[in-house]
C-alpha cells in the first residue's frame, strides 16, 4: 500500500515532466518520428533480408543519396523561411551537363567546379530576387528558374557527356574503408554539408534570422533584422547547394546528362517533409532532412531487394509523405489551442 | 480607349495577337486555313487540336487556383486515366468496338474522379495546405498507373479510341470540340450562376465567406473533384493522340505549364478573381509559342528557356514595383515637362 502510494507521485512527475517536455518540443515530434519510421525499416529490413544491415550496404545508402542530401540540405533553408525552390532538380542537372561540357572541352577540374557552384548560385539569386523584390510568388519564380535551368540543360547539350576528368572521378572512385565500412569524398561532401547547415541554422545570426522569417516576416522585419538579405541568400544557397549536387552526381554516375534529375525536386521536399520540417515555415532541423532521405534511401533500397517495381517506391514515399503531413497538422492545431 | 486597355483580358490578347502575327510574318501560310473533304486543315487548327488536352487541365486548375488552391496531381491524374483506359481497351477481346471504349471511357473518368475526390477530401476537410495535400498524389500517382501498366508502355490499336484526338467532327477536330464542351460548360457553370462569385469569395477570404453562409468547404472540395474529372479527360486525349499508356511522360510537366496559362491569363495566384476566358487565351498563347519555338528549329527540349523568359517578363509586367518604378516614372516625366512649360511661360512674360 505504502509503495504504490510512493510509486504513484512519481509516475506522476514522469507524466507532467513528459508533458512538459512535449509542450516544449512539440517541433521535434515529427523528426522524432523520422527517425523511429528510420528504425523500424531498417529492422524490419535486417528480419527479411539478413545481408541488409552490413557497413557495405549501409555506407551505400549514403554514397547512393549524396546528391539528395546536398539537394535537400539547401531545400531545407528555403522551407524554413516558408517559400519553396522547385529549381533543384533542374540546376542540379543544368551544373552538370555544363560540368561535364567544359571537362571535355580540356577545362581543368580547379575552373570547372567553381563555374558550376557560381552558375547554380546565379539562377538562386534571380529566383532570389524576384521573390523578394517584385514579390512573385516562391512557387511561380522557383518554377521560372526550373524552367530556365533545364532548357539551359539541353542548351548546353541535348546528349548525355562523359566525363574522364581523374579529379572529378576521384570524388566517386576513392574509399577510406575501416572495418568494412567505406566513404567516398561525396559522402564526405555531403556530411560536411549538413554540418554546415546545422551549424549555420542552429548558431549564427543568419540561421535565427532564417527561422524568424519563416515563423512571421512582418515581426521580423520589425524585429530589425535583414529580412531582404536573408531572404535572397537562401534561394542562392539552394542554388550553390543545386550546382554541389550536380558535381556529386556527375561524379557518381561519370557523366553529364541533361535529363537527369526529373521530379528530383519533389524527391527533395518529400524528404525535407518527412525529416520533420514544416512547409508554413520557421520549423524545422536540417538533420531531420539528413533522416529524411535515409528514410527514402532505404526504402529504394527495400523494394530493390524485394525485386518489386519502383513503382512501389513512389507510392510508398506518397503515403510516408502524407502520413507526415497529417501528424503536423495534429501538432500545428494543438500548438494553435495552446495558445 | 482607356477601358479597353484597362480591361484584364487586354494584355493576354494583345501578347496572343502579337504571337499570331509574328508568325505569319515570318512564314504567311501560317495563318492559312485549308478545307479538304470537309475538314479543316492548317498551322491554327493544329494549335487548336493540340492544346486541348492543356486546355481541359488548366480550366480545372482556374477553377481551384481562384479558391485560392494549387492542384500539382493533374499530370499523375492524367497518367493514371490513360493507363486505366489503355489497360481495359487490351484486356478485352475486341479492342475495336465502340462498346469497349465507352466501358473504358467511364472507369477512366470516374477513377479520375476519385482522385480529384481525395485531393478535395485532403485540402476541404483534413486541411492541409493544396500545395502538399496535391503533391502526396502527384508523387504517388505516377506509381499507380505504373502499377496499372504494370511498367510497361501500353499500345493499343482501336478506332474508336483513335478518334478521340485525331478524328473529325463537322469540319473540327474531336479534341478542340470536347475542349470547347468543357469551356463552355464551366463558362455557363461558374459565370451564370452564382457558383462564381461564391468561388471568388471563397478564394478571397475562406473564413469570412464561410461565417456568411456560403458552404466554403463544398466549393472547395468540388473544384478539386472538377479538376481530377478535366486531367482525366485530358489523360484521355494524350493517350489517345500517342494510342499508348506512358505512365512516365504522360502528363509530365502539365501542371506547370497550366499554371503558367492561368497566370498568362490574368488570373491572381493568391485566389478570388478568375477569368475563364483569360485562361483560354493563356493556353492558345503557351500553345501558339509552343509552335514558333519549333519552327525556329530550336530543338523542343529547350523550348523551356523561352518559357522561362517568358514567365519572368510576366510575372515582372504584373509586379507591385514596378508598376511604383512605371509610375514614379511618369510622374517625373509629367511634372518635368510642366516645369519646362512654366519655364517658357516666364521667358515668355
Amino acid at each position: 500500500m505504502t509503495k504504490s502510494l510512493e510509486l504513484e507521485p512519481r509516475r506522476a512527475d514522469a507524466r507532467s515532466r513528459y508533458a512538459t517536455f512535449m509542450s516544449r518540443r512539440a517541433s521535434l515530434m515529427p523528426t522524432f518520428a523520422a527517425v523511429a519510421i528510420l528504425i523500424v525499416l531498417l529492422i524490419s529490413a535486417q528480419a527479411r533480408f539478413p545481408k541488409f544491415l552490413s557497413p557495405g550496404n549501409l555506407s551505400a545508402l549514403l554514397l547512393d543519396n549524396a546528391y539528395l542530401v546536398v539537394l535537400a540540405v539547401g531545400l531545407t533553408f528555403v522551407i524554413l523561411t516558408g517559400g519553396i525552390d522547385l529549381s533543384v532538380g533542374s540546376v542540379m542537372a543544368f551544373t552538370g551537363i555544363l560540368g561535364a561540357s567544359l571537362l571535355a572541352q580540356g577545362m581543368p577540374a580547379g575552373i570547372v567546379v567553381p563555374i558550376m557552384l557560381v552558375s547554380g548560385a546565379l539562377i538562386g539569386l534571380l529566383i532570389g530576387v524576384l521573390v523578394h523584390y517584385f514579390d512573385v510568388q516562391p512557387f511561380i519564380a522557383s518554377l521560372a528558374g526550373l524552367f530556365l535551368a533545364r532548357g539551359l540543360a539541353f542548351v548546353v547539350s541535348l546528349s548525355s557527356i562523359r566525363v574522364e576528368d581523374p579529379a572529378v572521378l576521384w570524388l566517386q572512385r576513392t574509399r577510406f574503408q575501416v572495418a568494412g565500412w567505406y566513404i567516398t569524398p561525396t559522402g564526405i561532401i555531403a556530411l560536411v554539408a549538413v554540418a554546415i547547415a546545422a551549424y549555420v541554422l542552429l548558431w549564427t545570426r543568419f540561421g535565427r534570422t532564417v527561422y524568424a522569417i519563416g515563423g512571421g516576416e512582418q515581426s521580423a522585419r520589425l524585429m530589425g533584422l535583414n529580412v531582404a538579405r536573408t531572404k535572397v541568400m537562401v534561394y542562392v544557397i539552394s542554388g550553390v547547394c543545386g550546382g554541389l549536387a550536380g558535381l556529386l552526381l556527375t561524379a557518381y554516375s561519370g557523366a553529364g546528362y541533361p535529363r537527369n534529375g526529373i521530379g528530383t525536386e519533389l524527391d527533395a521536399i518529400a524528404a525535407v517533409v518527412i525529416g520533420g520540417t514544416l512547409l508554413s515555415g520557421g520549423t524545422g532541423y536540417v538533420l531531420g532532412s539528413l533522416i529524411g532521405v535515409l528514410v527514402y534511401g532505404t526504402i529504394k533500397k527495400v523494394i530493390s531487394f524485394m525485386g518489386a517495381e519502383q513503382a512501389w517506391t513512389q507510392i510508398i514515399i506518397g503515403a510516408l509523405l502524407l502520413l507526415f503531413i497529417v501528424v503536423q497538422r495534429v501538432i500545428v492545431t494543438r500548438s494553435q489551442r495552446r495558445r | 480607349m482607356k477601358t479597353i486597355v484597362k480591361h484584364r483580358l487586354f494584355w493576354p490578347v494583345v501578347a496572343l495577337v502579337a504571337l499570331i502575327a509574328i508568325n505569319t510574318i515570318a512564314r504567311p501560310q501560317f495563318i492559312l486555313i485549308t478545307v479538304r473533304n470537309g475538314e479543316l486543315y492548317g498551322a491554327l487548327i493544329d494549335i487548336l487540336r493540340n492544346s486541348a488536352p492543356l486546355m481541359l487541365v488548366a480550366l480545372g486548375m482556374t477553377i481551384v487556383i481562384a479558391t485560392r488552391g494549387i492542384d500539382l496531381s493533374v499530370g499523375a491524374i492524367m497518367a493514371v486515366s490513360g493507363a486505366v483506359a489503355l489497360t481495359i481497351i487490351d484486356a478485352s477481346s475486341e479492342p475495336g468496338s465502340l462498346g469497349t471504349v465507352l466501358v473504358a471511357l467511364a472507369v477512366a473518368l470516374l477513377v479520375a474522379l476519385v482522385l480529384g475526390v481525395w485531393n478535395g477530401f485532403l485540402v476541404a476537410v483534413v486541411g492541409i495546405q493544396p500545395i502538399i495535400a496535391t503533391l502526396v498524389l502527384m508523387l504517388a500517382g505516377r506509381g499507380v498507373a505504373l502499377l496499372i501498366t504494370e511498367g510497361f508502355i501500353t499500345t493499343v490499336n482501336s478506332g474508336p479510341y483513335e478518334f478521340i484526338a485525331t478524328g473529325y467532327l463537322i469540319g473540327l477536330p474531336f479534341a478542340f470540340l470536347i475542349s470547347l464542351a468543357a469551356i463552355a460548360t464551366i463558362a455557363l457553370v461558374e459565370r451564370r450562376t452564382a457558383l462564381g462569385v461564391l468561388t471568388e469569395a471563397v478564394g478571397i477570404n475562406p473564413e469570412a465567406s464561410r461565417l456568411a453562409g456560403v458552404r466554403a468547404r463544398g466549393i472547395v472540395f468540388s473544384a478539386y473533384a472538377v479538376s481530377g474529372l478535366l486531367a482525366g479527360m485530358a489523360g484521355i486525349i494524350y493517350s489517345s493522340n500517342i494510342r499508348a499508356a506512358d505512365a512516365n511522360a504522360a502528363g509530365l510537366f502539365i501542371e506547370l505549364y497550366a499554371i503558367l496559362a492561368v497566370v498568362l491569363g490574368g488570373t491572381s495566384l493568391m485566389g478570388g478573381k478568375f477569368t475563364i476566358a483569360g485562361t483560354v487565351i493563356g493556353v492558345l498563347t503557351i500553345q501558339t509559342l509552343e509552335a514558333t519555338i519549333l519552327f525556329l528549329g530550336v530543338p523542343s527540349a529547350q523550348s523551356p528557356v523561352f518559357f522561362a523568359l517568358v514567365v519572368i517578363i510576366v510575372v515582372l509586367v504584373q509586379s507591385p514595383r514596378l508598376h511604383r518604378w512605371g509610375r514614379r516614372a511618369i510622374s517625373t516625366a509629367g511634372s518635368r515637362s510642366r516645369s519646362d512649360a512654366g519655364d517658357r511661360a516666364g521667358v515668355a512674360s
